[in-house]
């Protein structure tokens, strides 16, 4: 790819930073320049949002159907699966499991609730209380 | 305390680092120069590894392959540790090499990251970072993948040291204790272009090197079938982030390889390696172009097989290119060895 053509197109990195472009100079020299994103980037990236997004919608129609706790909501919010919510929790898949139903999330002590907030950086209350809309 | 410690943006994290802590120590390698002793180019695709539940294409050998390559090839020894469920230690530990005024390489997990742009922050735990200096309860980090220097609070920077699930980096922390006295560049990068002709050739599974593009092809071309229109595109949309995005210096590392080949050139004095290095860059354009249409296929997530045909269809002639290429640079480089 020529500099001249490292495409500017703003998107998933606007107002944070620029990403390294490797390129040709007008001399066929190769060398670094920066790239506001490419709109193909942006793109690609949209989906696998989506993909979470629709992650997050099911857990808020399982919690709201009564089939599931928060902890549903917010390990999909995280991008997390019931295996990496295990192992920052530091708990055996099953016992995950039980506390994603309401049933068992209910169950909970203080100090658990205080350890999955933490993961999720929330505080406890927003936990219990979380509601979707 | 912050060290004097010059920021480089790279392409890719794990040479950025290597790169830019072998800087500090008075050794001027480049990005691309690692990286190509390091034989950072390659292909695998893993259908058993799955990342966000889809099947992993690698544009790369496994993380920390390619700078411990590297390192050996050059005669560069470094000091590792590991620190598994020991926080505090590693914290310490980090604190302590910084007090003797020399910046520290991290593994760490982008998920906890907060100087990222949400975009990047899934859970990968395989990206490295600098860290130069500490004031307070503040670190400062060179991360490679930003145009700046940053900073983490401790606990920020512990969270993402001890980041959880594939991968975990576990504390682990690098930097060198022992450079050459003599750098001879030569002898480590005839190794680093073998390894990686061999590699891209010679491997006998189908799932690696230019068989493994193929591989891959003949299966994007089944997935609106096999997966369904919405699956496809979110399966498509993962190989395109793989081969553009974070730090790959675009294209999957097909133009740092094509900057290292320039370099070679110079050092071997042969203009071979030049020409070389603009079918490396036609090949990068390729892969470009893979990513632009792909791009355009996932969009709206239709369910047309045609697009998903055309993207196979580059992908055959991409293996092709790449392997003509690689045959050529074996030959070549079985001269400089003389």
């Amino acid at each position: 790819m020529e500099k001249d053509k490292v495409p500017q197109d703003e998107g998933i990195t606007a107002g944070i930073t620029r990403e390294v472009q490797y390129a040709v100079d007008e001399n066929g020299k190769y060398v670094k320049t920066f790239s506001k994103g490419w709109e193909p980037k942006n793109i690609v990236n949209d989906l696998a949002w989506e993909d979470i997004q629709e992650m997050v919608d099911e857990a808020d129609e399982k919690i709201k159907a009564g089939k599931a706790s928060p902890i549903m909501h917010f390990m999909a919010k995280n991008l997390m699966n019931i295996t990496l919510l295990a192992d920052y929790a530091e708990l055996s898949k099953w016992k995950v499991k039980r506390h994603l139903k309401p049933k068992g999330f209910k169950k909970l002590k203080q100090e658990q609730l205080e350890k999955y907030a933490k993961i999720f950086n929330i505080s406890t209350e927003e936990l219990v209380n979380f509601n979707p809309e | 305390m912050k060290l004097d410690f010059e920021h480089i943006p790279a392409g890719h994290c794990e040479n950025g680092v290597i790169s830019s802590l072998l800087k500090y120590h008075g050794l001027n390698l480049s990005e691309a120069m690692i990286f190509g002793i390091g034989s950072g180019y390659f292909f695998a695709y893993m259908p058993f590894v799955k990342l966000n539940g889809i099947p992993l294409a690698s544009f790369r050998p496994v993380p920390g392959m390619i700078f411990a390559r590297a390192a050996k090839r050059l005669g560069i020894k470094m000091k590792k540790q590991s620190f598994r469920k020991q926080p505090k230690r590693a914290m310490d530990e980090l604190d302590k090499v910084l007090e003797k005024k020399l910046p520290v390489g991290v593994q760490t997990g982008v998920y906890h990251l907060s100087y990222f742009p949400p975009a990047y922050r899934f859970h990968f735990n395989a990206h490295n970072l600098t860290v130069f200096g500490k004031e307070g309860d503040t670190y400062h980090i060179s991360d490679p993948v930003m145009e700046y220097p940053t900073t983490l609070t401790s606990e920020a920077l512990k969270k993402a040291r001890f980041a959880k699930g594939p991968l975990s980096p576990n504390g682990k922390m690098y930097y060198p204790i022992s450079l050459p006295e003599e750098l001879d560049l030569k002898p480590a990068v005839i190794k680093g272009i073998k390894q990686t002709a061999d590699w891209m050739l010679t491997i006998p599974v189908p799932l690696f090197g230019v068989k493994g593009i193929r591989y891959l092809a003949k299966r994007v071309r089944k997935w609106p079938e096999r997966l369904g229109a919405k699956r496809a595109a979110s399966y498509l949309a993962q190989l395109v982030r793989m081969l553009e995005e974070i730090g790959t210096g675009g294209a999957g590392f097909r133009f740092i390889y094509a900057a290292f080949l320039q370099e070679v050139a110079e050092l071997f004095n042969d203009e071979r390696y030049n020409e070389l290095s603009t079918k490396m860059t036609a090949i990068g354009d390729k892969w470009r172009k893979f990513s632009s249409l792909a791009a355009q296929t996932c969009k709206g997530r239709s369910s047309d097989p045609d697009g998903y045909n055309t993207v196979a269809n580059l992908m055959m002639e991409i293996a092709d290119d790449e392997e003509q290429f690689f045959i050529e640079l074996k030959k070549i480089i079985k001269d400089a060895g003389k």
